[in-house]
């Protein structure tokens, strides 16, 4: 009965269309395009390649004059003739095409050819005119009301005053309100209090936050490059951008020229170039294999359909391959709007650069700070030492000595030389200098932690008595690769062949760290990070570690291997190293110097009164770096360093825009086949069919894309950014196709109403504030979203806006509602994404390198579900379930679904596990009345309202039911009150907080919690 | 009976999207699955145009790229001009990967091949299993693909696209024909891992809704941890508990359906209820406890190993309940060095897998309405890489169709002699997809979903051919 009655209506509501008469006056945009655009363009439309019979019916020249009809005479015209023909092989469309008209889409064809078939330029390409407003009034309400008045319809009244507040602050914050944020609402008589209201909403910093959502969708915001690996890059600062630009209300035009060409605008600046993180978002690959000519047309492709769905609502990922089939867009407009971006400078393949530095006034503070000691401690070291002269005079002496006996030293040329990790490499030159070099990714993947190995192997003669190892100071900031220029060579190990290792007898070094002597490399502990030699207070000298062997060795061409162990981590490595051989008699002592650098020799050879004043100077900036009367300054001084290098590098970055002045070619691609270099080289051009901007005697730019965009010429723009923003309002667009103002896209039922919208965005200097504020103080925003039965008939899908329509909270706010409920929501505004618990082995597919997931701790990990670290090819579960996209591709609009998974999701997800009992810890925490005071109270938390009587019961029975099983197994009850890592008040009864953690899970879970009405 | 109003179809976004031909009963039936009788689909196609060989897919897939040359195409040319230069005429202009501008040089077969079943069809002589069932499998030695690295190559065989966004093949066929499970859903994905460490990854794009509706995504079952996403009940919550407080969930959501007739509320509630069903039904389907020693000999698996055969055993358990789509991922077939060890590896794990799953379905009835794919993501090149090793490659791949009115024991289309190109009946992965939907049913010219602005289609825009010769 029920099955029978529901298909039956149902049925009446699909055919009710097709029972309306026809228009009076048939419309070509309205009631002739979607058809022939649906039907007849793609094989008589704008593309030539695939045009039938040299026919095309999108110019209404071209049509008539091949005949396919003749206005005024429908009988008399071909194009009637075929569509009401029976015959296969005449039928139009033509039976194999799997198209189909339906009776009245053809009585309208006939009509229209009757009427004159008159041709209106395509809605959405025309300049939007803005309907006349009696002052004083609310535009969207007359143009609403108007249209309802044409059609018969009435609007709804308006909601009450909960229902108005939980709207708004989902809508414009997505937050729920506090209890008394609602009371003071409803009891506020004044007849602003409203408008008051929205006021304060719009102001808050939330707002930022819940406008973002949205555009992070368009432009395929995420924090990894997509492609296969899909590893991380630095962008969450962009987020940060589009969170302060609406909070700020960035003026639209702005916002968009920022994101274009940030690094093009004069006075560009930290900020603009973050905004400038747009052009980055895409996707990208580090696969072995990929090649660069297929990924660099991959990325134009990819920009231009994402600069087509946010700003233009175009498809424009045909013209990949060929010309648009419906819209005036060709494989030409494609390309060339790809050209836009071809000076942007990064690689095409593998990993993304680090980025700029993105600091806030705090941390620039601190850096100028840093910066600032480290200055005053060089300018310290730089200034005259007038004391030293002495001891500089006996150290020139020493260090004479001291070459003079480096002659008996002989350079070890390796065999080979090799690491242990795979993202350092060694390399020995032909002095036998022995170089290594760090993989980009070591840090950015934190993998410069644990061992390294570096394995030596060289000939030596016989007789050998001692060895040095000399750290030499060369380009890099230290001896060592440690971001303090340090290393900590662990231990030291020479073998000969298979024999047993040779026995050292003695070692010194031309300095020494405190508590980190040469004998430490030599005790055979290699695995401690605390033990070992090390030079910190040296590292601007090259230093050496001199061995004594206990015997000399007897073997002539022995070939032996030195094993350096570096067991400290965080790049205590040498940088570059030399080892050499000596047969002069014992003892192997260093000399109580560092040896000096070439060129510091060639200063000292020359005798002391012949020396230049610069020879001077070097000698004395050189003694400075070895005198132990500075040692405590010099250790300052590359603890500065470090300080500012560490800063610098755990400083949040992003990979922005930067402008190269030898661009890419950039070519059409004869069906897109990027093997193919037969097309012909564009430049970058506006599309052809919209008004131009005047650019002369230069070649166009990223700015001037982006200043067309927002032009007042420019159609589209205004009309797409409003479409959407209705749709978070009411939750569908105007034209509810958000990807598509073209000709496959719909017609909207109210043009007028759009195009208000966009004149008075245009006309309000681009203000979205504005916009969102004439939006939602409309009466049209307030009604009640329930639907009477007339409505339903007239008007299912609430395209007439007689009503309001309800909708589920997209994912993040599902999250943000459960968090702000329990309590736990951390309100913090922006910063580096988070990591939410998320299923063990959820990455597991991930691959190079495997990935661990480690959920984030105190503060971060309960942040809004707009930080969630959003990987694209494994987004967060919890988010995939309520339909967040993957954002790989421009995403105009989420689906919504309703799936089981949201209900696995929202019952066991120890998010909301953690959230049930948190909030139930408030419940009684905060409310010290009975239990139906409590509930009443958990009611008001959630949803602003209080249960009624059957709801009281209900709920009442169930925690009573949960009070005796708990109180009969209180071990259920420690183990539900331990999931998440929030404690559980030790105040408090476990019985209870459990048996009332089922409330709040039953609470969190209701279909009206997570719905906005 | 309010709530059964033509507000019902509101919540639909992608409603007016569907393809012609759709009415509004396939809708009802989409939204209400239990509403029909079993007799008609549950998915948008109501009326299936053509006769329904197929009710279900096993798809096979061989991530990482299987050699065809040491697997199902025997080329003996190509051994005799091991390590002699390609000829130029193959390769000059032509897309490869890691070999692009390196020396290319021909590199014989590693194993040796041998002649299996009444039809003889010469496949690996390490896959003896396979073997035993040739004269079941219809082995297409012609197939080609788009793409060449791995990522865009899965997207291509998996949605007909390499650009994301767009569904993919399980998630189309359960849009078309619903799931004939109530308790499981229609499309349900599984992973496993190969021993020889080339595990490439694969992102859950592969198994997307896309533009579809996210009821039709597939869903993977894990052999660790909870076997679907937050399937378990927290800690210390009973199933009684778990499930007097979906009770409580239902019915104040009843309460509120009844004031103010939204329609979503319904489905909610419907949702509930088949989240605590599949709470029940997953760790049933996945305890193959009851399966009996000589099943699992006969795959040869361990309960929980989470090896292939044993996804291969629960494809089969998957099949036996109604789900629509079943889809396995096997990885480590990325063989760019030590192909030869490689291959070894790689037949030991699938080769009585694959003769496993075809016996079982055969055994219990299933085969003949079953359809079984096995395929990879593209082949490799009959030149060396590295002296030990092939890069990949897509201008000739061999895939296998078995089940379901395909013909068994035949060998369609061939490569060249040194299995560089396919070059007679050369198919394509829109002609597999198209193929596919033809056994299941489904005209793939017309079944097609409105997105930006097209009638978007699994087979593509470009024409697709189903391969008739194939077809019994």
């Amino acid at each position: 009965m029920k099955k029978s009655l529901f298909l039956c209506v149902l049925t009446a509501g699909v055919t009710r269309a097709a029972e309306l008469p026809l228009p009076a006056k048939i419309e070509f945009n309205r009631d002739v395009r979607p058809i022939l655009s649906d039907n007849c363009f793609f094989c008589h439309g704008n593309d030539p390649k695939h045009r039938e019979a040299k026919l095309r019916l999108d110019v209404r020249e071209e049509a008539v004059k091949s005949e396919a009809f003749v206005p005024g005479k429908a009988d008399a015209s071909e194009l009637v003739k075929r569509i009401f023909s029976t015959d296969k092989d005449e039928q139009m469309p033509p039976p194999d095409s799997q198209k189909k008209l339906t009776a009245r889409q053809r009585e309208i064809l006939k009509k229209w050819i009757a009427q004159g078939a008159e041709y209106q330029g395509h809605w959405a390409y025309e300049n939007p005119v803005k309907a006349a407003v009696p002052a004083g009034q609310n535009g969207v309400d007359v143009l609403v009301q108007k249209r309802l008045a044409e059609i018969g319809l009435k609007p709804s009244a308006e909601a009450d005053r909960r229902t108005l507040i939980r709207r708004l602050y989902t809508d414009l914050i997505g937050l729920p309100p506090k209890p008394e944020e609602v009371a003071q609402f409803v009891a506020d008589q004044s007849p602003d209090a409203y408008a008051k209201l929205v006021e304060r909403v719009l102001a808050s910093p939330h707002y930022g936050e819940r406008m973002a959502i949205g555009w992070l969708d368009v432009v395929r915001f995420a924090d990894t490059i997509g492609y296969h690996s899909d590893n991380p890059r630095n962008v969450w600062p962009y987020r940060d951008w589009v969170i302060k630009s609406f909070n700020d209300n960035k003026r639209f035009d702005r916002f968009t020229i920022e994101q274009i060409a940030g690094d093009l605008m004069p006075g560009a600046n930290q900020e603009t170039r973050v905004g400038s993180a747009f052009n980055r978002l895409l996707l990208s690959t580090e696969e072995g294999g990929a090649q660069a000519k297929d990924y660099e047309v991959r990325m134009l492709t990819d920009r231009v359909r994402a600069v087509g769905a946010a700003w233009m609502g175009q498809t424009t990922g045909c013209g990949q391959c060929h010309d648009h089939k419906f819209d005036p867009w060709t494989q030409r407009d494609f390309y060339s709007m790809g050209a836009f971006f071809a000076d942007i400078k990064e690689p095409i393949l593998g990993r993304r650069e680090d980025g700029i530095t993105v600091l806030d006034a705090e941390q620039e503070k601190k850096l100028a700070d840093i910066g600032g000691q480290l200055a005053a401690l060089q300018a310290d070291i730089v200034k005259p030492h007038p004391e030293l002269a002495a001891s500089q005079a006996a150290w020139e002496k020493t260090a004479l000595d001291a070459i003079a006996s480096g002659s008996a030293w002989q350079t070890l040329k390796p065999i080979s030389a090799t690491s242990s990790k795979k993202n350092l490499t060694l390399k020995a030159d032909k002095d036998g200098v022995v170089r290594a070099a760090i993989d980009g990714k070591r840090d950015a993947r934190n993998q410069n932690d644990g061992t390294e190995t570096y394995t030596i192997t060289a000939k030596v003669v016989a007789g050998v008595t001692g060895f040095r190892i000399e750290a030499l100071k060369e380009k890099s900031a230290g001896v060592g690769l440690a971001s303090n220029g340090n290393f900590v060579l662990s231990e030291i190990a020479i073998t000969e062949g298979k024999k047993s290792a040779i026995q050292i007898g003695h070692a010194s070094a031309t300095f020494e760290q405190t508590g980190f002597a040469a004998a430490a490399a030599v005790d055979g502990v290699a695995d401690k990070k605390d033990n070992g030699w090390s030079v910190l207070g040296g590292t601007g000298a090259d230093q050496a570690l001199f061995l004594e062997l206990a015997e000399p060795l007897d073997d002539a061409d022995a070939v032996l291997t030195f094993k350096l162990t570096f067991a400290r981590g965080e790049n205590h490595e040498i940088a570059s190293l030399r080892l050499s051989a000596t047969t002069a008699p014992k003892p192997v002592r260093a000399p109580n110097v560092s040896l000096p650098a070439k060129d510091i020799v060639d200063v000292l050879k020359v005798a002391p009164e012949k020396r230049t004043a610069a020879q001077k100077q070097k000698l004395e900036a050189a003694f400075k770096q070895l005198a132990p009367e500075l040692s405590d300054l010099r250790a300052k001084i590359a603890n500065a360093e470090k300080e500012k290098a560490d800063f610098e590098k755990a400083a949040p970055k992003c990979i922005v825009s930067i402008h190269s002045d030898a661009p890419r070619t950039v070519r059409i691609l004869p069906r897109g086949n990027w093997m193919d270099e037969s097309g012909e080289v564009v430049k970058a051009a506006l599309p052809h069919y919209l008004p131009q901007k005047k650019i002369e005697g230069r070649e166009p730019t990223r700015l001037d894309l982006a200043e067309w965009l927002v032009s007042r010429d420019n159609p589209l723009t205004a009309r797409t950014v409003m479409n959407r923003l209705w749709k978070q309002f009411f939750g569908t667009g105007l034209s509810k196709v958000l990807d598509d103002l073209g000709a496959q896209g719909e017609p909207p039922p109210n043009p007028a109403l759009l195009d208000w919208l966009a004149c008075e965005f245009a006309d309000s200097g681009w203000d979205v504030k504005h916009m969102v504020r004439v939006i939602v103080t409309s009466a049209t925003y307030r009604q009640i979203s329930t639907a009477t039965k007339e409505q339903l008939a007239a008007d299912p899908y609430n395209r007439e806006l007689a009503r309001q329509s309800p909708f589920r909270l997209d994912a993040e706010l599902v999250r943000d509602n459960a968090l702000a409920i329990s309590g736990l929501l951390a309100p913090k505004i922006g910063g580096p994404s988070a990591k939410p618990y998320q299923p063990e082995d959820y990455w597991d597919n991930l691959n190079f390198p495997r990935r661990i997931y480690p959920a984030d701790t105190g503060e971060a990990q309960y942040r809004r579900g707009l930080y969630t670290w959003w990987q694209r090819s494994f987004l967060h579960p919890s988010m995939v379930a309520f339909d967040a996209p993957s954002r790989e591709e421009s995403c105009a609009e989420r689906n919504r679904s309703n799936i089981p998974q949201q209900a696995l999701v929202l019952l066991n997800d120890p998010t909301y596990v953690e959230a049930s009992r948190t909030f139930a810890a408030r419940i009684l925490g905060e409310c010290k009345g009975d239990t139906a005071a409590r509930i009443r109270w958990a009611w008001q938390q959630v949803l602003q309202r209080d249960p009624d009587a059957a709801e009281q019961k209900m709920i009442a029975a169930l925690l009573n039911e949960r009070l005796s099983a708990y109180r009969q197994e209180e071990k259920s009850a420690d183990a539900l009150l331990k999931v998440g890592l929030a404690p559980a008040p030790a105040a408090l009864d476990k019985v209870e907080l459990a048996a009332w953690t089922h409330v709040a899970r039953v609470l969190l879970n209701l279909h009206e919690t997570i719905t906005r009405s | 009976m309010d709530p059964l109003t033509p507000a019902e179809i509101t919540r639909r976004a992608f409603l007016g999207k569907v393809s012609q031909g759709l009415g509004a009963v396939a809708l009802a039936s989409l939204m209400r699955p239990s509403m029909l009788g079993a007799a008609q689909s549950r998915g948008v196609l109501k009326n299936l145009p053509l006769p329904q060989k197929a009710k279900r897919v096993i798809w096979l897939t061989m991530a990482g790229g299987p050699s065809h040359l040491e697997t199902f195409d025997p080329k003996p040319k190509l051994a005799e001009m091991d390590g002699k230069p390609m000829p130029e005429s193959l390769t000059k202009g032509q897309q490869l990967a890691q070999l692009q501008g390196k020396p290319l040089n021909c590199f014989g077969p590693q194993h040796l091949f041998a002649k299996f079943g009444k039809s003889q069809i010469e496949i690996c002589a390490l896959l003896p299993q396979i073997g035993s069932v040739i004269d079941d499998i219809c082995l297409i030695r012609s197939m080609t693909t788009d793409a060449i690295n791995h990522d865009p190559a899965h997207m291509f065989m998996n949605t007909g696209s390499q650009i994301a966004g767009r569904p993919s093949m399980g998630a189309w066929v359960t849009y078309g024909l619903g799931s004939e499970s109530e308790e499981l859903p229609g499309f349900v994905v599984l992973t496993s891992l190969g021993k020889g460490g080339q595990n490439q990854p694969i992102a859950a794009r592969q198994w997307s809704s896309g533009f579809l509706p996210s009821k039709f995504q597939g869903v993977q079952l894990r052999a660790k941890g909870d076997p679907v996403l937050y399937l378990t009940n927290p800690p210390g919550i009973s199933k009684e508990r778990q499930h007097g407080d979906v009770d409580a969930i239902n019915a104040l959501n009843r309460r509120r359906d009844a004031l103010t007739g939204d329609p979503e509320i319904a489905t909610r509630i419907a949702q509930y209820e088949m989240a605590f069903k599949m709470q029940a039904s997953v760790p049933d389907l996945m305890d193959v406890s009851a399966e009996g020693a000589k099943t699992l000999e006969l795959y040869g698996c361990q309960p929980g190993d989470g090896s292939f055969a044993s996804n291969c055993l629960l494809a089969r358990r998957l099949a036996e309940r109604g789900v629509r789509f079943i889809q396995l991922y096997h990885k480590d077939w990325d063989h760019h060095g030590g192909v030869k060890e490689g291959i070894a590896q790689k037949a030991q794990e699938i080769d009585r897998a694959c003769m496993a799953l075809i016996t079982d379905l055969k055994q219990r009835g299933l085969f003949d309405d079953t359809l079984i794919v096995w395929a990879g993501e593209f082949g490799r090149t009959p030149m060396s890489q590295g002296g030990s090793g092939r890069d990949h490659h897509n201008k000739a791949m061999s895939v296998w169709m078995s089940g379901a009115g395909i013909k068994g024991g035949i060998v369609y289309g061939a490569s060249d002699d040194l299995g560089y190109a396919a070059v007679e009946n050369v198919t394509t992965v829109h002609d597999l997809h198209a193929t596919m939907l033809h056994q299941l049913g489904i005209q793939h010219e017309s079944f097609s979903f409105k997105f930006q602005g097209l009638d978007a289609k699994l087979s593509g825009v470009e024409g697709a051919k189903v391969i008739k010769d194939i077809l019994a």
